[in-house]
Order: C-alpha cells, then sequence, then structure tokens
C-alpha cells in the first residue's frame, strides 16, 4: 500500500509503490479512484486517475490491484453502454442514480444474469487458442461464440449444456497433469492487438446505406476511414448513420469527448430502429461507449482502446465489425493534457511527439483477417475516426497524422454544410484506395458500375470549373452544352449525392437501389446531350417531366422502386429515339 | 464546510513568490483544487487555489497576484475543502458576486445543502435528447434555429453588436410564455462591464421576472480567478433548480470570451505549454464542464438550457473561442455585421446560425405541421436570392432573367419582414411561419418544391 506524495490534475505521484508493474490498474485516494500506473521510479509510481481528483490531499492511501487494464469480454456485452473505463452505465444508473459519482466500481459483464449454453466439442476432444467450444445466443442478431482464450490449449475433461452466469465454469481443460476451469468471460489487455492467423487484403464492400460512400467513396470491410470536419458540418449525424445502418454483424459506437445529448440521441433512437436486412432492433448488434466531454480526460484515451479490443474479439468470432470513435481530435486532446502534465517534450501545437504511432496503434487493429482457431473462419474489423480540426484548418498535426495512416478519406465542407446540403463530403477532396479493389464487389451489381462512377465524378469536376467562369460572366453567357452539364450536375447533387438523414426511405440505400438512381441521371444526360446537339435548347430540358420525375426519385419506397426506375429508364430511351427520328 | 471551518488552519511558510504563484511548505490535509485565503501583512485578503500538492511543497495560484506578498508575515489560510455553493429555495431573487457572497445587501443563504460547483456528470444512459419548443418570440429563432429545452445554443456575437439586447430580449419573452410552469432564470456575468450587468437586472426588474431569477456578478473590475468560479456557481445554482426544485431553467452566460481570457491568463502565469493563440490545450474540455451541464435528465421534471454569449474577436467564427465551442454547443447563433449595417434588427446570420436540435422540436404537437415545409424552403429560397446578389454585383442585375430578380427582390423582403422585428415585438410560432408564406406567395406557386401539396393549399395566401 502506497501514499501519495503528489498531486497535479490528473497525475498523481505515489510513495512506497516498490513491486508495482507499468499499467497495473491502482486505487487512489480514500475516495478509492480509478487510475493506472504509466510510470516508476525507485519506489514512486506515476499515476494517471481516471476520475476527478479534486479535494486529494497528500498522503492519502494508493493500493495497487496487481493487475494491468483489461478488457472485459463474454456474453452482455452487446446493447450495454460502458463509459471510458468499461463500468456499465446501464447498471450504474440502476445502482446509484443519474450522476455519475466518484470512485464506483461497476461490472461490465452482468454477473449474475444466466446465458444458455451450448457446447459444440465434447468431452476428450484436443483443443487450442481461438477454438470455438460453444455458443450463447446473446441477442437476436449476436451468437456469442466461447473460444478458448488465447495462450490456452489442453484435452476437454467435462463440458456443460445448460443455463450458466459468466462466474460459473462451462469446461475443464486438462493439459500435462494440470487443471483449467474456463468460464465464459476472459479478459484482455486494452492496449495489446489481439492475435489473428493471417492478414487479407480488403475487397468487399462494407455497405454503409450513404450513397456518396458505398458509390463513390467505396469503404471494405477491415478497411479504415478517416472523416475530418469543422464545427456544424455533420462529422456525427454520418457517423450515426454508419453505425446505424452498415451491413455488419457488429457496431461498436464510440463517443469520445463529445456530447452528452447526442450520445442520448444515439442511443434513444437506437432503441427504436431496426436494421434493414434483418427487420431486427439494431439495439441487438450495437455496443456503445459513451466518455461525454465532461467525463474526465484521462478515460478519453483508454476508451478508445477498449472500443478496438471489443471490436477484436467479435472479429476473431467470424464476424464483420464496424467501429466508429468520435472524435480522435478529443482523444489526441486526451494525450495532449496528459503529456503536458508529465512535462514530456512537446511536438507539433503541443501534441506528443508520439501522436503519430499512438494514432497509427489504433487504426493498424483494423483489418481482415482469418481468425486464430478452429473451425477456420475469417472476420473484420473496420475502423473509422472522426477529426474534429480546430477552425476547420485540415493543415493541423491530428487531421495530417491520421491522413498518413487511413486509406479512405470522407472530407466533410463547411460550404456544403451552409448551403445545408447533407451529407457534406466534399466530392473533389474525398478520396477511397479501396476503390479499384471494391470494383469487382460492384460489378456483380452491375457491369456498368466503373463507367457510371466515372462518368459522376467526371461531370461533377468539369461543374467546379465552369461555376468559377458563371461567377465571372454569368449563367447565361455560357454554351448551351456547358448550361447542360451544370443542370446535370445540379441534378447529380440535389437528386443523388443529398440524403436526409431524418426520412425514413433516403435515410438508407441499398447497393442495387444506389446504383440506378445514379444510373438513371447519367442516361438523362446521355439523351438530353444528344437533344442538345440537334438544336434543343436547356432551358427546354429543364423543364422536362421527366426531369421532375427524376427528382422525386428518392421519396418512391423501396416496393415501387424497380418499377418506377423501368418507366423511367424506358422514356428515356423513348425520348432519345424521337430524337434521333426527329433530328 | 461548518464543521470543517472549525479547524482552519495557517502556514507562514511560504518558501516563494514569484509572478502569480506562492510555493509554500506542504501542511498536512491541504486538498488539490480548494481555495484558500492569503493574508498580507497589511492584513489584506487575497484569493488563492491550490494547483499542486506535493509532499514537500503545494504550490497555490494567487488571484490578483503576489505583488506586496512578503515572505515573513504573509500567511496562506487553508479550510480542507473545495468551493461549494449553499443552495436552498431562498437563492431565487437573489445577487451574488463570483465567489458567491451576496452583494444586493440581503442575509446570506442559509442552507445545510453544499455542493460543489463543479458539478457531477450526468450518466449518458440517463439523459433524454431535448425535444421541447421553446418560444422566443423572434422570427429568425423560432421559425429556423428553434431552441429546445435541454439544449446549449450560444449566441456568436462581436463587439459593437446587440448580443445584450437580443438575450434580455429572449429572457424576457421566453419567461413570459412559460409563466404557468415552474420556470427560472440564472445569469452569469462574466468579466463585463458594470452597465452590462446593471442592462440585464433591470431587464429583469421591470419585467418582474427577478423573484424567479438568480443572478452572478463578476464584473470588469472583480477578480479574473472569479471568472472561472461565477460560471460554475451559476450553473451548479441552476441544476440544483432544475433537478432537486423540478424547475425549467434559461441559464445566459455572458462573456464567455473573459472566461476564456482569464484561463489563458492564469495558464500562462502557472507557465504551461500553450495552445492555438495562446490559450490552454485542455480548454475544449474546461468549456466542455461548462455546456455540458446542460440537459434533460430522464424521470426528472426540470431541464437545463443554457444560452452563452462570446463576442468572436475580431468578427473571426474560426478563433479558438468560438470553435471550440462551436464544437461542444447544439448549433449557434451567429450574429452578422452586415445585417446590422442594413439596420435589421436581429443581425441574426440564418446561414451560419444552426441548431440541431430543431428537429426533434418542432412540427405538429410542437409548433405546427408545415414547420419543418416552411423551414427548408425558407432557406432555399433566401440562398437562392443571396446567390444571385452576389452575382449581379459583378454582372449587374440587369443581365439576370425576371425570375431571378424576383428572387433578389425576395431575398431583401426576407431580411425586412421575415428576420427583422422590434426589440419589444413578440411574434408567435405561428405569426412567424405565416410571414414566410406570405414570402412564399410572391413565387410561382411550382417553385414551392420543398412544400407538401397539401400545406400549399392550407397556407398559401390566395392571391
Amino acid at each position: 500500500m502506497g501514499k501519495i506524495w503528489r498531486i497535479s490534475g490528473p497525475v498523481v505521484i505515489a510513495e512506497d509503490m516498490r513491486g508495482s508493474q507499468v499499467y497495473e490498474v491502482v486505487d487512489v485516494g480514500d475516495a478509492r479512484l480509478s487510475g493506472e500506473i504509466i510510470g516508476l521510479e525507485s519506489d514512486k509510481a506515476v499515476i494517471q486517475v481516471y476520475e476527478d481528483t479534486g479535494g486529494l490531499r497528500v498522503g492519502e492511501p494508493v493500493a495497487g490491484t496487481g493487475e494491468i487494464f483489461t478488457v472485459e469480454l463474454g456474453p452482455g456485452m452487446v446493447g450495454n453502454i460502458y463509459d471510458g473505463v468499461q463500468r456499465s452505465l446501464v447498471t450504474m444508473k440502476e445502482e446509484i442514480g443519474d450522476f455519475i459519482a466518484r470512485g464506483t466500481r461497476i461490472p461490465a459483464l452482468d454477473p449474475d444474469k444466466k446465458w444458455s449454453f451450448t457446447p459444440t466439442v465434447k468431452a476428450g476432444d484436443k483443443v487450442s487458442e481461438g477454438d470455438i467450444i460453444g455458443t450463447v445466443p446473446e441477442t437476436g442478431l449476436i451468437e456469442h461464440k466461447i473460444m478458448v482464450p488465447i495462450g490456452m490449449e489442453g484435452t476437454i475433461e467435462g463440458i456443460k449444456e445448460g443455463q450458466f452466469t459468466i462466474r460459473d465454469t462451462i469446461a475443464v481443460l486438462e493439459n500435462g497433469g494440470g487443471k483449467k476451469e474456463l468460464t465464459m468471460a476472459q479478459r484482455w489487455p486494452a492496449r495489446k492487438p489481439r492475435v489473428y492467423k493471417r492478414r487479407f487484403d480488403p475487397e468487399d464492400l462494407l455497405v454503409t446505406g450513404t450513397r456518396i460512400i458505398d458509390y463513390l467513396f467505396p469503404l471494405a470491410l477491415g478497411g479504415k476511414a478517416s472523416i475530418p470536419g469543422g464545427f456544424g458540418t455533420g462529422k456525427t449525424v454520418n457517423l450515426q448513420q454508419m453505425a446505424r445502418w452498415s451491413q455488419t454483424h457488429l457496431n461498436i459506437y464510440v463517443g469520445c469527448g463529445e456530447r452528452g445529448n447526442e450520445m442520448a440521441d444515439v442511443l434513444h433512437s437506437f432503441k427504436k430502429l431496426k436494421d434493414p436486412a434483418t427487420g431486427r432492433m439494431l439495439q441487438e448488434k450495437e455496443i456503445f461507449v459513451a466518455n461525454t466531454s465532461n467525463m474526465p480526460v484521462v478515460a478519453r484515451e483508454i476508451s478508445i482502446f477498449i472500443g478496438i479490443t471489443m471490436a477484436e474479439y467479435f472479429r476473431d468470432m467470424g464476424y464483420d465489425v464496424l467501429l466508429v470513435a468520435d472524435s480522435t481530435s478529443r482523444w489526441a486532446e486526451a494525450m495532449r493534457e496528459i503529456g503536458s502534465r508529465l512535462e514530456e517534450t512537446p511536438g507539433e501545437e503541443g501534441f506528443p511527439t508520439y501522436l503519430g504511432s499512438r494514432l497509427s496503434s489504433f487504426y493498424e487493429r483494423s483489418g481482415r483477417v482469418e481468425c486464430v482457431g478452429s473451425p477456420r473462419r475469417m472476420g473484420s474489423a473496420t475502423v473509422i475516426g472522426s477529426v474534429s480540426p480546430p477552425g476547420a484548418d485540415f493543415s493541423e498535426p491530428v487531421t495530417q497524422a491520421t491522413l498518413r495512416i487511413v486509406d479512405a478519406l470522407y472530407s466533410l465542407d463547411v460550404a456544403l454544410a451552409n448551403k445545408r446540403h447533407f451529407p457534406t463530403i466534399n466530392w473533389l477532396q474525398s478520396y477511397s484506395l479501396y476503390a479499384d479493389t471494391v470494383d469487382r464487389w460492384w460489378k456483380k451489381v452491375s457491369e456498368e458500375y466503373t463507367y457510371v462512377r466515372n462518368q459522376t465524378l467526371t461531370i461533377l469536376q468539369k461543374e467546379a470549373d465552369l461555376e468559377e467562369i458563371v461567377r465571372l460572366v454569368g449563367p447565361e453567357a455560357l454554351p448551351e452544352d456547358d448550361k447542360l452539364l451544370l443542370l446535370v450536375a445540379r441534378m447529380i447533387r440535389e437528386d443523388y449525392l443529398m440524403q436526409s438523414a431524418f426520412h425514413p426511405i433516403d435515410t438508407y440505400t441499398d447497393p442495387a437501389r444506389n446504383h440506378k438512381m445514379i444510373y438513371v441521371i447519367i442516361k438523362f444526360y446521355e439523351m438530353s446531350r444528344a437533344m442538345v446537339e440537334s438544336g434543343a435548347l436547356v432551358s427546354d430540358i429543364a423543364g422536362m417531366k421527366l426531369k421532375q420525375r427524376i427528382s422525386r426519385m428518392k421519396d418512391i419506397p423501396n416496393e415501387e422502386f424497380d418499377k418506377y426506375i423501368a418507366d423511367l429508364l424506358l422514356d428515356i430511351e423513348k425520348s432519345s429515339i424521337h430524337e434521333e427520328g426527329g433530328g | 464546510m461548518e464543521a470543517s471551518q472549525l479547524f482552519t488552519r495557517q502556514t507562514k511558510a511560504i518558501a516563494v513568490a514569484r509572478r502569480s504563484l506562492l510555493i509554500i511548505e506542504s501542511i498536512p490535509g491541504i486538498r488539490y483544487d480548494e481555495i484558500v485565503d492569503v493574508q498580507l501583512g497589511s492584513g489584506e485578503l487575497r484569493t488563492g487555489q491550490v494547483i499542486e500538492v506535493g509532499k514537500v511543497m503545494t504550490v497555490v495560484q494567487v488571484f490578483g497576484g503576489v505583488s506586496e506578498v512578503d515572505l515573513l508575515r504573509s500567511k496562506v489560510i487553508y479550510k480542507g475543502e473545495t468551493l461549494k455553493l449553499p443552495v436552498s429555495p431562498d437563492i431565487l431573487g437573489r445577487i451574488f458576486d463570483g465567489s458567491g457572497y451576496p452583494i444586493d445587501g440581503g442575509p446570506p443563504v442559509v442552507s445545510d445543502s453544499y455542493l460543489d460547483i463543479n458539478g457531477i456528470p450526468a450518466n449518458p444512459a440517463s439523459r433524454i435528447p431535448p425535444a421541447e419548443f421553446i418560444e422566443t418570440g423572434i422570427s429568425a429563432m423560432d421559425g429556423l434555429n428553434v431552441l429546445v429545452r435541454g439544449q446549449k445554443l450560444p449566441i456568436f456575437s462581436g463587439s459593437g453588436l446587440p448580443h445584450n439586447k437580443i438575450a434580455a430580449q429572449i429572457l424576457r419573452q421566453a419567461s413570459l410564455k412559460a409563466k404557468s410552469e415552474e420556470f427560472a432564470i440564472v445569469f452569469g456575468a462574466i468579466g463585463v462591464s458594470y452597465d452590462d450587468a446593471n442592462y440585464f437586472i433591470e431587464n429583469l426588474e421591470t419585467t418582474g421576472a427577478l423573484s424567479r431569477a438568480v443572478a452572478f456578478i463578476n464584473t470588469a473590475s472583480s477578480p479574473v480567478i472569479e471568472r472561472l468560479s461565477t460560471p460554475r456557481l451559476a450553473l451548479t445554482a441552476a441544476e440544483y433548480l432544475a433537478w432537486e426544485r423540478d424547475m425549467h431553467v434559461l441559464v445566459i452566460l455572458t462573456d464567455i470570451t473573459n472566461y476564456c481570457d482569464a484561463l489563458r491568463e492564469l495558464a500562462a502565469m502557472r507557465g504551461e505549454i500553450p495552445s492555438r493563440r495562446g490559450y490552454p490545450g485542455y480548454m475544449y474540455t474546461d468549456l466542455a464542464s461548462l455546456y455540458e451541464r446542460a440537459g434533460r435528465i430522464e424521470g426528472r421534471e426540470g431541464s437545463v438550457t443554457i444560452m452563452p454569449i462570446l463576442t468572436m474577436p475580431d468578427d473571426d467564427i474560426t478563433h479558438p473561442i468560438a470553435d471550440l465551442t462551436g464544437y461542444i454547443t447544439e448549433g449557434q447563433i451567429v450574429l452578422s455585421r452586415a445585417l446590422e449595417r442594413k439596420r435589421i434588427y436581429p443581425p441574426i446570420d440564418v446561414f451560419l446560425s444552426l441548431s440541431r436540435m430543431m428537429k426533434e422540436g418542432i412540427g405538429e404537437g410542437n409548433t405546427r405541421e408545415d414547420h419543418n415545409n416552411v423551414f427548408m424552403q425558407s432557406y432555399a429560397v433566401y440562398a437562392e436570392g443571396n446567390y444571385l446578389r452576389e452575382i449581379s454585383t459583378v454582372i449587374g442585375s440587369e443581365a439576370l432573367s425576371e425570375r431571378d430578380k424576383t428572387y433578389l427582390r425576395i431575398a431583401d423582403r426576407f431580411e425586412q419582414e421575415f428576420i427583422s422585428q422590434s426589440e419589444t415585438e413578440r411574434r408567435s410560432v405561428e405569426e412567424t411561419l405565416n410571414i414566410a408564406w406570405k414570402l412564399f406567395s410572391a413565387l410561382p406557386v411550382e417553385d414551392l418544391k420543398l412544400i407538401q401539396q397539401e400545406y400549399i393549399d392550407r397556407y398559401l395566401p390566395k392571391r
């Protein structure tokens, strides 16, 4: 048992701490605040405290737990809400009320809840690390696979079937005379990547339901992406949309230093919404980690690692997992604050010099892998992090460090936000390195994917060039074919790229529908270009009923959509023939 | 606190006095973050805060600086307690300074309940998303940037712009409608001029709202350190009224720019590594610890709504104070110097302004069924008009088509008829929406693409 020797903000130095280890979890002070040792020097330990240190006194006790910071993994995580140090906020609410008191110990997994365990191996089977030994139906959407913890192997001496808590022994492992009792829960150090057999390139599309992302700047399962944007550009809404609709098995939403009301909004909306593919409640495939901006800074640093460890754990069961982190800037700021309290030499803008390596140690834990253990299975963890650049200036250290790591960028634009164009993903600045590999996936939806995508990007690029001219000479002075291009570009922006997160149909677009929507506009462009060439005026084309029908396609329910598009395409075809005949 | 006062301790062992810091020999029982008194040889008392405690030495930051501190006669008096506010229903109608002492000539508040001014974070799982409309009577807000209960919505202003007038108008008008309910106003003046503070107090007095208000006043001449405690005292009072007394509390904090400058001043004295423009790197977290105290909690009647006011240095919205605030708050009301020059009051820039909580607070049951459609159409029309305005300054309005000229005129009328109103005019949300409809009637009906047909049939004035 040590004693507090010095207190400076969230950093506490304790004496008489001989025998402690770095990253050991400790209880600090009479209030038993939770902390972690980040450095040792003779008998003194430097501790970062996860809770507010106001009111602490020198001489108060510091007790080591002998354990380093681990994440508790097992049935009971899905649908739960955790704070930055994996305390269940749902349990906390029941036990201590609406406010987060200091020094409260709350378990991550409900120790008393009984789960139905079905073994998939039998006595006498030889098993090793990562092998699935049984399953638990955790929610209607997630079957929790119970795996042999990493580092263990042996012969199953006995295994039970039935209702158990996470504390009960469900199997006994025999290895060279020694016996190990297995429960359904295990622990893993938050900062250490979990192991896998082999890593593969991401090549399948992660369907997010957001048109501009899926079609123009696709993200692959196991990929890593970043969303930087100034305030008011809708970063959080974008991330929420991804966490809501992404066609993965499990989504993890880490709210890191963000708004409490928004977190409440996410939590409440997920209780009401249904997954488009399965019709089940979204809550059955979500885990939340909520460290709002008024919660302790130091817990922010670890919360991201807790999230990614959970993601890897479910990946290891053979699932596709998406982790969204909002916002990695707050995470970086937490590192800056701790670094400065430790009197480390600062790097750019006061951020620690290890900012880049710490960021990549997080993003690099994404990936598509062959999991350890049998049966053979593939799993993936995809990571999307938002960045909040000060003054929307992308040259700042966190944005720049992130850009060197991620392979897809969704750049949010303040100018689009002021025009109320949502999502504000700027089509000229965003990119995805997965576009080439995911191409093959899209070809299954339509052979014309590459052509349509290139056409769309070209039209938008040309529009940007023409806009410059329009500002000088006015729109009326342009030649007809340029006017047409502006008209079609506007259709692409308003009838396709703009997507309402709040409209019941528009909020999620599946890939087939996505392709058809943009395909129709490109077809319309081809048709009207032929018309303009044979002398038609753009002002007449702008007044066509066809164009109005295209502008209504967003609201057409999915059941009627194919017919609606088929009719549209037919009429576009007719107009073209008519034009050829008449011209 | 009363109990601990018996054990008030003091030390004369001051080892170092430099800049605003005192390094004293440590004494058992002194707490990290606690507020202490520093008594000079002359008997003068200054306030200080413990910013680092060690076994051997303790660092105290003295508000007001260390001038005249001597190492022989000066002493540090400490209580072993962090700053707390006594609370009871009697705080309503009272005025306090930035340390929580009454300055209205009344007696001290008697209470056995003391709350830590730093508050305790609400469990995110206990929060409910804000959704109830607050009618401010101002069209640019009620129509396009709706304020809801539990929201934090700042006013981004600039020097010389009428943010105080607008805030006072909101205070007067929002409280009018809610009179039947348990409603309270908490006002925190941070480093403002005496006149500005007085302006608000008088406003509350004339409308009779003072009895439902609590004010914490730190004027420009008060100690800088109290700029940091003033908003915390105000929010602690607000939380008490909301969570323990079931009241809907509207908190006005002005001016956050003074708060941030105080934060910078004190950080610099401590020799901390500065971040952008000299402000400390933890300013986001610090501001969040204020703004995040807004909200609603499941199963509790009350709510805390916060309207911080800040003046953007050089009208720069990317300045760290405005920028970090914008990242934390749920939208912002931005005032425009261009509109002010056109004599438009309130000069609210509806493009830069935004209320993130709006979607939940409008529509049938809250305001009116057509609200969302009218909101979107108004933006589209005004944006189009503004775009053409910009083009016409280059190519001349003569080069525009008749349709474009109509939009130009509508943009002007939008500013003069919709945004503009008098300081005493209280428009109902219906009146606000009807003004928009009146403007729409000057447009071809097929241009109203963002409005459902049934609303057009119901609300568009017949020509």
